[in-house]
Order: structure tokens, then sequence, then C-alpha cells
């Protein structure tokens, strides 16, 4: 025993079984996101049962999809009231997605396997994704237009297919003409009100060139009786288009035997699941993940896509290391390169150091008093007076969000820079220095080309953590819904004065702050396999750049 | 000073081809005076006269610690680059005084090339690491640019070696190799003077004979100063040789005098091995 203790064994198992443990503990987090993320998306079965417990007097029928199930106890049942055979020890309970909410308020409900009877999963049930309400569950009874029957029974089905992607193309130019046309007007009209209150201001201001102020106010009334004129256009087109959506409807009927007529125009996707080849569900899968990708949310979150969540954390993240980057990097420069090693330099460098222990809530505070408040408002107060009260650059907004993680992020960009810059020894240095070439020519012929790497690896490291970073943000610029995305058509086409959605926030805000709360959980899985995903992507870019630049100017390690 | 030495040379196996050169006769380009060298409190170089002659090698020996290295870096101003180092007296390159108060040491460092112990290749393709100095003095032109690269490897003997890999990062050159790229790199700046410190003490002996070879080669365009540790090597390439010891000049004299009947005990002790 003693020798085998001496030969090392045991320290060699010691450490692989830390790898093996580190290595089981992260590829099951991620197991488990993707596991319970990638399966919302699949167009489970649909079940039709009977259920009846000893409180009920009458039969449910019931439809809905098997969201999970949990063993309990008999003695829990029994003291919930329900009997339970004696010799039963356990008892099942599964919870269904029955949705059509706005029949019955509950989306989801859970059933004793014990009272469930006649389970069946018929052919022709359809699920129906709505824009309200959440997903619908019924038997296609007929097909309306203008509020005529025009087709029953397997004719409805047909009628209702076939008119659906027609439907689909009418609700994209709808919600075209609202987002970007519309859009643009509010933008132009916005702009023309915030120029008129300035002039007006110069005007009671008593300034100069009045009277070219009065032909600019003239010219503006123009400009603004023209843009009405396109509003009342395009809202006139919306509303035809409108009314040509409305005259479709579907008439359904639940299991309970309920009739509910429900317009197309509110209709996202409607599949039968229990008539879908696996190849069908397949495709429904892809398409029901890119919706949810490329989806703008609806129903306070709880449905529709996190797109503007997706697009605000990858803007944020760039913007921060667009400026984290230059600006930790000139630091370390400074501090290995010019300043004078010192006891004043060894107390920056340290208090650079601590400044990465800081708990991140701490910048949030700090970024919402002075970015937002005190800069923000500054530059209101500067340049956007005619806005005010309301504030332009004085509220949260993605700028300051991506402020606050950059001074979070700079101690590891400027401890990996100087680290960099360290490991470029004398021997080169004196190399450049004796060609005739000048410290600042060496500077950035040589050592900072060579200590790219190094910097990339501080951009890997902030990326990581501020992707991830969500209690400042709260502070500083992340909503829960953000109405508009922080780049549009609209001139300056990046508008870095918006709030933004974030994933990390909309992960808390679905789980925890959700109505909804089982509608909730697996879009809290999906969204935390998105922001893992985004993180990965954002570094393995970052890392083949620094591969790339390694090779670039390999050099021996000796 | 030992130019007043008069002693025939005897004929050794030596197949130098400049043999029998008297310092008297040389035309001189750097020379120091008194020069004098304190690391702090630390005297490192006690006063040094020295006249180093044109379009020759001339090799500073000695034991570890004599000053020989920090000596020859006086003459490129390197020593400016360590903050304790403090000098005296004078170097003269052509009869300009190099540590004058309007001297660009950038230009000087132009002037004066300098090759190190350990082959310090920058990390970047091989034209690159000889086109550097060029693009330092702004040269873009690519014509230029690849006409001084290749007759600058040509010059240090390694085009052949490397005509087609250019491009390829000079880290992938052996070690003699990377010795003789690093000369071809100063040479392309075209110097007066190449300065170099032990250049072969980490090659191997086929890699020493080449730049040896190369050296004698390179005297023709320019003046070759070389601190060794390797005696043998002395007295196969230099021209002359100064002997230093604990700061100070020993002795200095043409080579063939310095090695069979050197005049001072110190020198003679040293090159017989009996301490250094």
């Amino acid at each position: 025993m003693k020798r085998w203790f001496k030969t090392g064994t045991p320290w060699i198992w010691l450490n692989a079984g830390a790898v093996a443990a580190s290595m089981v503990m992260v590829f099951g987090l991620i197991a488990m996101i993707a596991v319970n993320g990638l399966s919302f998306f699949w167009p489970s079965d649909v079940v039709e049962f009977e259920y009846q417990t000893e409180r009920d007097d009458e039969p449910r029928r019931v439809m809905g999809e098997l969201s999970r199930s949990q063993t309990l106890t008999a003695q829990a049942a029994r003291e919930a009231g329900f009997t339970v055979p004696d010799d039963q020890e356990i008892v099942e309970r599964s919870l269904y997605k029955i949705g059509n909410r706005d029949l019955d308020d509950r989306d989801f409900e859970w059933f004793l396997e014990d009272f469930i009877r006649e389970r069946s999963t018929p052919a022709d049930i359809v699920v129906l994704e709505r824009l309200q309400w959440g997903n619908f569950y019924g038997y296609v009874r007929a097909f309306e237009i203008g509020g005529e029957v025009v087709a029953e029974g397997d004719e409805a089905r047909e009628a209702f297919e076939q008119r659906m992607p027609e439907t689909r193309e009418l609700v994209q130019e709808i919600n075209r003409i609202e987002r970007f046309e519309i859009g643009r007007v509010n933008h132009d009209m916005e702009q023309l009100r915030l120029e008129e209150r300035g002039i007006r201001r110069a005007i009671e201001a008593g300034l100069d060139g009045q009277e070219e102020r009065e032909q600019r106010l003239e010219a503006m009334r123009a400009e603004r009786a023209e843009l009405d004129e396109q509003y009342s256009e395009l809202e006139e087109r919306r509303n035809e288009l409108r009314e040509e959506l409305r005259r479709y409807a579907v008439v359904l009927e639940t299991a309970d035997g309920q009739r509910e007529t429900i317009r197309l125009s509110s209709i996202v996707h409607a599949w039968w699941p229990n008539d879908m080849s696996t190849f069908a569900k397949m495709r429904h899968y892809v398409g029901a993940f890119w919706d949810f990708m490329t989806g703008f949310p609806r129903e306070a979150n709880t449905e529709g896509g996190i797109l503007p969540a997706l697009f605000g954390t990858v803007l944020m993240v760039i913007i921060m290391s667009v400026v984290v980057t230059p600006f930790g990097v000139l630091a370390a420069i400074y501090l290995r390169e010019y300043a004078k090693q010192g006891p004043l330099v060894r107390i920056i460098r340290i208090s650079v150091n601590n400044l990465a222990g800081v708990p991140s809530i701490v910048f949030g505070v700090f970024g919402l008093g002075f970015f937002v408040y005190f800069l923000g408002g500054n530059i209101d107060q500067l340049f956007y007076r005619d806005a005010l009260p309301s504030p332009t650059f004085g509220s949260p907004a993605i700028i300051w969000a991506s402020l606050t993680l950059a001074l979070l992020t700079l101690p590891v960009v400027i401890v990996s820079t100087e680290e960099g810059l360290t490991r470029i020894g004398g021997s080169i240095r004196h190399g450049s220095v004796a060609l005739g070439a000048t410290r600042a020519e060496t500077l950035w012929r040589l050592i900072i080309p060579l200590s790219a790497p190094a910097m990339m690896t501080g951009l890997i490291l902030a990326v990581a953590r501020a992707a991830g970073e969500v209690a400042p943000l709260m502070l500083v610029g992340v909503v829960k819904l953000a109405p508009n995305l922080p780049m549009d058509g609209n001139f300056p086409f990046l508008h870095l004065d918006r709030a933004f959605m974030h994933l990390g926030f909309h992960i808390f805000d679905v789980g925890f702050q959700s109505p909804n709360v089982e509608a909730g959980r697996p879009l809290v899985y999906a969204t935390a396999l998105v922001l893992v995903m985004v993180i990965i992507v954002l570094n393995l870019t970052a890392i083949s750049i620094r591969n790339y630049l390694r090779e670039k100017y390999r050099a021996d390690s000796d | 000073m030992s130019e007043t030495a008069t002693h025939t040379v005897q004929v050794t196996a030596d197949d130098r081809p400049d043999r029998g050169l008297r310092l008297a006769d040389e035309e001189m380009c750097l020379s120091a005076e008194d020069l004098k060298l304190y690391y702090g409190d630390d005297q490192a170089l006690k006063g040094i006269d020295i006249r180093i002659p044109k379009n020759r090698i001339t090799a500073f020996i000695g034991p570890s610690g004599c000053g020989k290295s920090t000596f020859l870096r006086c003459f490129n101003r390197m020593n400016d680059l360590i903050d304790a180092a403090r000098i005296e007296g004078t170097i003269r390159l052509d009869g300009e005084d190099i540590y004058g108060a309007d001297v660009d040491v950038p230009e000087l460092r132009r002037r004066v090339g300098m090759v190190f112990q350990k082959p310090n290749p920058f990390p970047k393709s091989i034209y690159e690491n000889v086109a550097y100095g060029l693009r330092l003095q702004g040269v873009k032109n690519r014509r230029r640019l690849d006409d001084v690269v290749e007759r600058s490897l040509r010059r240090a003997a390694l085009w052949d070696e490397v005509k087609d890999r250019l491009h390829e990062n000079a880290f992938g050159l052996s070690g003699g190799q990377q010795q003789r790229l690093v000369i071809a790199r100063a040479i392309a700046i075209d110097p007066e003077v190449l300065l170099l410190d032990e250049p072969c003490s980490a090659l191997d002996p086929l890699a020493t004979l080449k730049i040896e070879e190369l050296m004698m080669e390179l005297k023709k365009d320019y003046t070759l100063v070389i601190v060794t540790h390797n005696m043998q090597q002395a007295a196969r390439v230099s021209d002359f040789t100064a002997f230093m010891y604990m700061g100070e000049l020993i002795e200095y004299a043409d080579t063939d005098t310095l090695f069979t009947s050197p005049a001072k005990k110190q020198t003679e002790d040293y090159i017989t091995g009996r301490f250094g």
C-alpha cells in the first residue's frame, strides 16, 4: 500500500478524477439544457381522454399534450381527498397542456392517471398556434369566408390548409407595413416635431434670422402634411389588408363539444400532430426553432421568438468589445512599456486586478449613476434639449449597458495584454532597436502585433463574462420588452440610446416573472440554450482569430 | 598602447589571407578615448582607449565578466537601454562623437549594426525579417524591397537555402540559419560597422564555420567587431585582437602578434589557458 502511494499512481487517479468530474458537470449541464430546450419544439402527439374523479358528477373530455409526469405516494393523494385502493402505494399524475385559454383560464392542468379513461390520439386533432391566448386544441368543423360556411368536415380542413399560406403572407405584409413603413413615417414626424420645438424656442429667445426660421416652419408644415398623407395611405392599405384577412375564419370544436370561431388572421401555425409523419414533424421542428430564433415575443414573452433578445445580446457584446479592447490595450501598454515600474504602478496594477473582483451589481449602480444620469443627462442637456423632458441618452440604453460591461471586463483585458507584453523578451526588442527603430516603432511594428494573441485572449475572457452578465444590465439598459430593436432602417440606423432585450434577462423574466409559469418553463431552457450557443459562437470566433494570429507570429517557446 | 608591437609573425597553421597587418598602417574607423562605464556605483569599464581599423575584423577576448560585451554595446549605444548605465569618455565613428548632444541615436544604430549572442529573428516571415530595417526607413517599393532582401540573403550565404520559403516563419530555420538571417537583416540597411556579440556561442561547429566564412567575406565591405569567448575563433578570423580583463584593455595588437608573442603576462596566461 505504501509503495503504491510512493509510485504516484493515486495522485494521477486523483487528477484524472477531477478532470472527469468537471467534464461530467459541464456536459451534464449542456445536455440538460439542450434536451429540455430542444424538445420544446417537437410537435408531440395530442391525446384525448375522459377524466372523472369522485368529485366530478360528469366525466370530462380532455384534449392536450403531455408535458411531464410525476409519481406521488398514495398517502399524499389520499390526503388530497382522492380515493386510492389500499394496496396501491404510488399514484402517477401528469401535467397536460390543454390550451384554449380563451375558454378556460388554465393553460396547463394536472390529471391523476388513475382516473384517465379511453385515452386516444385521433388523427384529426388540430393544434393552432395563435397570436393571442396561446394554443388551441380541437377539431376543424367548418371553414368560413365572410361569415358564410363554405366547407364542412374534411373539406373544411382542406380549405383551411390551402388558405393558410396566403394568410401568412398577408400577415407578414401587414407587419412589414406597421413595423417598417409606418415606423419610418413616425420617425420622420418625430424628427420634425423636435426640429419645430427647437425653432420655436429660438424664435422665443429672439435670436437673429427670424425670417428664415419662419420660412422653415412654413416648409415644415408642408412636410408634415405630406407625411400625414403618407401615414393615412399606409393606414388605409393596412386596414384593407386586415379587412381581407378578417373574412376568413375556421370553426373548431373542442374536446368537450364547445364551438369556437377563430379568424385566420390570429393563427400563426396550424398542424395536425397525430397525423404527421416523422419527416413532417422534423420539418415542423426546424420551422418552429427558426421562428423561435427570428420571431418577436408575444404574450408577456411566454410565446413567440427571442430575436430582440438575441440581437440585443450580440450587439451589446460587440459594442462592449469595440470599447474595451482598445481601452484595455492602451492602458496595458502604458503600464508595461512606458510607466516607470515602481510602487505607484504596483498599486495601480493591484487596483486593476481587484476591480475584477467587484460584484457586478456594483458596476450596475455605478453605470446608472455615472453613465445614465450624469453622462446621459448632460448629453441630453447639450444635444437633445428639444426632446426634453423626455430623455434621449439620459435613460437606460444599450450604449450605457455596453460601457458598464466594458468597465467590468477592462481588468481582464489589461491583465492578459500585460502578460502578453511581458512574454516578449528583451532579445527581440533589442533586435529591433539595433536596426535603428525607435521605441515607438518597435512597439507598433513588432510588440503590438506579437502580443495580439494575448489581447485576443483577454477579449475572449471579456466576452465570455459580458455575455453572461445580467445583474448590472437591469439597471443600465435591459428591459423586459423592447418594442424596437436598437438597429433599424431609420437614420442613424444604430440607435444606441434605446433600451434593449437580453437573453440572460429574458431567461429571468420568462422563468420567474411570467404569469404563465408552465408555458415559460421550456422557453427558459430554450433561451438558455441559445445564450450558451451565442457565447460559444462568439468565443469560437475570437479563438479562431487568435489562433490565426498565433500562427502568423509563431515564436519558439524557449 | 599596443600599436608599438613590432614582433615578426611566425608562420602558423593559419590560412588567414591578411596576415602581417600592422595597426599602424590601418585606416581607423572607430575609436574610444578614456571610456568609462558605470552600472550604478560599479565601474564596468575603467578607461579604455582603442582604435578599430576599417574593413578589418577586430576581436575582443577575455574571461567572462571582463566587460567586453558591455564595451561592444557602447559602439551603438545599446547601453542607453539600461537605466543604471552611465558613460564617460568619448567614442568616435569616423571622427564624430557618437555620444554628442545632437546625435540621432536610431541613425547611429543604422550605421552600426549589431548581431547578438542568441539568434533573435522576429516571429515573422524570413522576408519580413530582412525587410524590417528598410520598412522602418519607410521603403514601400516592392521591387526595391525584393532586391535588397535577395542581395542581403545572398551576402549572408543564406539565399540558396531559403529562396523557396521566403514567406515562411523565420523560426522554422535552424539556429545557424537564424544567425545568418539576423546578419542578413543587419546588413540589409547597409551599415558601416557590424558588431557581433559572441555570434557563434549558441551554434554547432558546422554552423560556426559558416558564420566565420561569412565574416571573412563581409569584411570587404564592413568593419567587423566581434566579441568571442573562443580563442581559436579569434585566432582564425580576426585581424586584430584586444584582450580585456576586469574592465580594462590589457593588450591590443594584430592577432598574430597577440597570440604568438603577447607583451603582457596576463595575456599569455589567458591564451595559454592558465586562467579564464
